[in-house]
């Protein structure tokens, strides 16, 4: 066992540490228990940056075990997976400070705190993860440590859509488990490798391999949200703001996502999946999902609805990037893996102090809330602005490389997706703008709580500043060394050029 | 010269334990363990380590040779078998020390039936000939219905005489095919029956006796009925102990069986059939778990689904290639250790919830997981297991298992074992999605003794870890087997 191998499995033990501690300590200890949170999440995001630097380097980071015979557990830290793992425990720290201000006198923190932690450490999982094996066992995890948080206020709702939850994500992991288990007959243990390791296999298996491509994109594609499998995620906004954040941005769709990156590239290898003609069907049906997700977000007075459709059609950017067959349009998927992520948390986070602060959770109520609290308006309207592109945000950067890409491969009816989700974007992105900043409020605001000497409670603000600064900061800062921008390309020039 | 008597002890300091504790007084009963189980860990570690450093043996009990004295089988599946009952039974021993104390009455005499069941448990691992294994069967089905009917309300007493009934029937109905296959064959040995058996209509009579009675005592579907009253009505250690350990006693027995007569005299027809009632249980099992409103009658329900995917096994086992039988081995043996490990703890856990709530319903564990969540956790860990996510011992039997269905192109086991498991889901979530409920209840709870928690959880992370490093285990269920080297 060397040294980097440990650090390696700190970064997973940091999460899994936390959340054992936070199980076993009294409801009551408060104090105690965000410090250690806080303190967790930390250290975390100091061994992703001293492993971040490393994988730069070409450094192998290696953790592996044998759980029985030809079947291993590994976790390997190569440039994609350190890009999500950078995502999630970045996110995890602002997140978990967000919500010790959120849940402040609030019930059943504990359980709350605990899982939460155990989720972090299942997506670091996924994203570490050297195998399709490993991959399933934290995909699977998740899923588990997940559902406690969907239910958390434990209402008649959050139940149900608890129960939502598991009929989507344990039926799509139960498909992906067929996958997995055939592919381990065809070829054994399946480790991730850029080019895949599949292409040597018999053309007489080729059928097969298409059906098991299809069976693995639904079971990942419940996670990320893939029309017509995203009615979960909707349903899911029952839960409080930062679990929200979770879902849409640090771990689960994302984990979808991620696992369909990995799925073609390292697995079937992109130029395989092309040559078996995986790539166009996946195309399109991303770009479905993108025009259905903006359409139903423009049908919602729900903030929190409004924004859960807009993560369905944002997430399928991402699917939308990696089924373009080229370097370009990769480099624009994958770096809307982080975009998205630092955007939409933004917007929940906003969504959330509204809610806490003014009790507001319909659009038609928000006017004049600029006024009221300008520092979360602005960040509300740079995570808005990014999402429908406006340069220079983080999310211009996603759509022009993806639209590139398209030209690229000659795939030109890309492009008129683009444009048209984009106007969709804005046309449910605006309005909400024009009532925070436009509109007068009528009545009163009633307010119920004083929660501090800023605009609302400073665990609350500050967090969403933060994210929001990223997210300009990741678009205007594209071409500095190690911004997303920057990261991606060196993972496209890995994958592309192995 | 520990070694040597290792093996014996196993079986006999038990008996010498049970008789012992009829002698002493009633408070004294339950000390014993502190004698007992030390000494019986002890036992099972260097049987253990013995089959490790030296290899798979048969041991001749008192130096006598077969035909006169006693053979003893010493091998990796036998250790294991072994291994596991130390652990489930010793943990359950300790839940029981504290959770009895309520029942006094009962307490007194569970102390001397425990040891019973134990010595008769032991005797069918280690049992080289199918005599002895009626023997072993015999003890550890009396004592297992005594141990129904230590509650002694009507219905406890009830679901005893059911189970007696189906015991005894199962138990005549297995010694009626061992002395057919010995009048023919002229030997009770496994050994000798390997050589000796050819395929002729006495053999497939005899082999046929022997599987209904051991199937009627495992409780596959359609022979289950028994089962959810006897389970679900006895005292929580007890149920932990007949669920996780007595119904694997009569499973082990047929495996051992069905792998001794080979491939020639088992017919794949028979395999088929015995993998369709196995499916027949994860499903009906599955759903009438999920129809309970009593906490422990849907963990007994839960075991007669589990009992099904075990009996995959023959399938997968009868006229595949080497490989696919390896996995099918392998697969059943994680199946059996982990849901042992699982429902144990399971039904240990789900007996702190009722007392915690008072109440053996479902719908009266609203909110619980606000005030008991050590106990729940455990319920969830064991869950997480039976439901084969990972990362758990059940899961990784189920990876075997699938494993081993595609290798022997048998795609019909597959539905039953992804279906299986998502219906196992919805009687696991069941449980779940009352407890995370915020219901108009007032809260109240009571606060079970650290002990009876403690030993819950033990179980359920261990049903857990045993996935994780299932090679080992694996390894050594393997050795002297027709699967392994050695």
């Amino acid at each position: 066992m060397t040294w980097n191998a440990l650090i390696l499995f700190g970064v997973l033990a940091t999460s899994l540490v936390a959340s054992a501690v936070i199980f076993l300590l009294a409801e009551s200890r408060h104090t105690t228990r965000s410090v250690f949170n806080l303190a967790a999440a930390v250290v975390k995001l100091l061994l992703v940056g001293w492993i971040v630097w490393g994988v730069y380097q070409n450094i192998d980071y290696e953790f592996r075990f044998t759980i029985i015979e030809g079947v291993d557990f590994i976790l390997r830290a190569d440039a994609l997976g350190m890009m999500f793992v950078g995502l999630s425990s970045l996110l995890w720290l602002f997140t978990t400070i967000y919500a010790i201000g959120y849940l402040e006198k609030a019930p059943n923190r504990s359980r709350f705190f605990g899982f939460f932690s155990l989720c972090v450490a299942s997506t670091v999982g996924i994203a570490l993860a050297g195998n399709l094996f490993t991959f399933l066992l934290f995909y699977e995890l998740l899923t588990l440590s997940t559902y406690p948080l969907v239910v958390h206020r434990g209402t008649r709702e959050s139940l149900r859509a608890g129960q939502v939850y598991l009929y989507y994500t344990l039926g799509g992991g139960a498909l992906l488990l067929f996958g997995v288990v055939a592919l381990h007959v065809l070829v054994g243990d399946t480790e991730f490798v850029p080019g895949g390791v599949l292409s040597g296999l018999d053309p007489s298996l080729h059928p097969l391999l298409i059906g098991i491509f299809l069976m693995m994109i639904i079971g990942l594609g419940v996670k990320a949200a893939l029309f017509p499998l995203h009615a979960w995620l909707p349903m899911a906004m029952v839960a409080p703001a930062p679990v929200s954040a979770l879902l849409h941005a640090v771990a689960v769709v994302k984990a979808g996502a991620f696992g369909i990156a990995r799925l073609v590239y390292d697995v079937y290898g992109i130029e395989f999946a092309f040559s078996l003609g995986l790539l166009g069907p996946l195309a399109v049906a991303a770009s479905i999902t993108i025009i259905y997700g903006s359409l139903r977000a423009l049908a919602q007075d729900d903030l929190k609805k409004r924004l859960a459709f807009s993560t369905v059609s944002q997430v399928s950017y991402i699917i939308l990037g990696i089924s373009l067959f080229g370097p370009v349009g990769t480099l624009g998927g994958l770096v809307h893996l982080l975009h998205q992520g630092l955007m939409k948390i933004t917007l929940f986070f906003c969504a959330g102090n509204y809610a806490e602060t003014l009790g507001v959770h319909k659009i038609s109520e928000l006017d004049g809330a600029g006024q009221r609290m300008p520092a979360t308006s602005v960040a509300f309207t740079l995570g808005a602005f990014g999402m429908i592109g406006i340069p220079p945000m983080a999310g211009f950067i996603s759509k022009w490389y993806l639209g590139i890409g398209a030209l690229e491969v000659g795939m030109n009816w890309v492009l008129g997706v683009l444009i048209l989700s984009s106007l969709l974007n804005a046309a449910y992105f605006l309005p909400i703008l024009y009532r925070i900043w436009f509109r007068r409020r009528e009545r009163l605001w009633c307010e119920g709580k004083v929660l501090g000497r800023f605009e609302t409670s400073g665990w609350l603000l500050l967090p969403t500043l933060a994210t929001a600064a990223f997210a300009l900061v990741a678009g205007v800062l594209a071409g500095m060394p190690f911004s997303p921008l920057y990261w991606a390309d060196l993972i496209v020039s890995r994958e592309y050029l192995p | 010269m520990i070694g040597l008597w290792s093996v014996p002890l196993l079986f006999a300091l038990p008996l010498a334990l049970g008789i012992l504790s009829l002698l002493v007084t009633p408070a004294w009963r339950p000390r014993l363990i502190f004698v007992g189980l030390p000494l019986l860990t002890l036992a099972s570690v260097d049987v253990l380590a013995r089959l490790v450093l030296e290899g798979p043996r048969i041991y001749e009990l008192g130096g006598w040779e077969a035909p006169l004295g006693i053979n003893l089988v010493v091998d990796g599946l036998a250790v294991g078998m072994i291994l596991m009952t130390t652990l489930v039974a010793s943990l359950c021993a300790l839940y029981a020390r504290v959770y009895l104390r309520d029942y006094p009455a009962s307490s007194s005499f569970f102390w001397p039936l425990l040891w019973l069941l134990w010595a008769g448990m032991n005797g069918i691992w280690l049992a080289e000939d199918i005599f002895n294994l009626y023997v072993g069967l015999e003890v550890m089905g009396l004592a297992a219905v005594g141990m129904v009917a230590l509650r002694a309300t009507p219905q406890a007493l009830a679901a005893a005489m059911r189970y007696l009934l189906a015991a005894l029937l199962g138990s005549l109905a297995y010694l009626l095919g061992v002395a057919l296959l010995y009048a023919t064959y002229g030997t009770l040995s496994m050994a000798g029956l390997q050589e000796a058996a050819a395929p002729n209509a006495t053999t497939h009579v005899a082999l046929a006796l022997i599987i209904l009675g051991l199937l009627l005592k495992t409780a596959l579907f359609p022979l289950h009925a028994w089962l959810p009253p006897a389970h679900g009505g006895a005292l929580t250690p007890v149920s932990a102990l007949l669920s996780a350990l007595v119904i694997k006693g009569s499973f082990y027995i047929l495996m051992r069986i069905w792998l001794v007569l080979g491939p020639e005299v088992t017919p794949i027809f028979t395999a088929q059939l015995l993998g369709v009632l196995g499916a027949g249980a994860v499903f009906y099992g599955g759903w009438m778990a999920w129809r309970q409103h009593h906490l422990k009658q849907l963990v007994a329900y839960s075991t007669v689904a589990q009992i099904g995917y075990l009996f995959l096994f023959f399938p997968l086992v009868t006229g595949t290639g080497p490989e696919a039988a390896r996995l099918a081995w392998d697969g059943t043996l994680m199946m059996l250790v982990a849901h042992a490990l699982a429902k144990a703890a399971l039904f240990l856990s789900a007996g702190n919830l009722i007392l915690a709530v008072g109440s053996t319903q479902i719908s009266h564990l609203v909110g619980i997981s606000r005030f008991r969540p050590m106990s729940l956790f455990s319920f969830g860990l064991a869950g997480v297991s039976l439901m084969g996510l990972p990362p758990s011992g059940g899961f990784t039997g189920k990876w075997l298992l699938l494993h081993s269905a595609i290798l022997s192109d048998q795609w019909w086991w597959l539905i039953v074992l992804f279906l299986g498991g998502l219906l196992s889901a919805a009687y696991i979530f069941k449980v779940f999605r009352m407890s995370f409920r915020e219901g108009p209840q007032i809260d109240r709870s009571i606060t079970p003794p650290l002990t009876l928690d403690v030993t819950a959880l033990i179980l359920a992370s261990a049903s857990i870890l045993i996935g994780l490093t299932a090679h080992l285990p694996l390894f050594w269920l393997r050795l002297g087997s027709a699967f392994g080297a050695g």
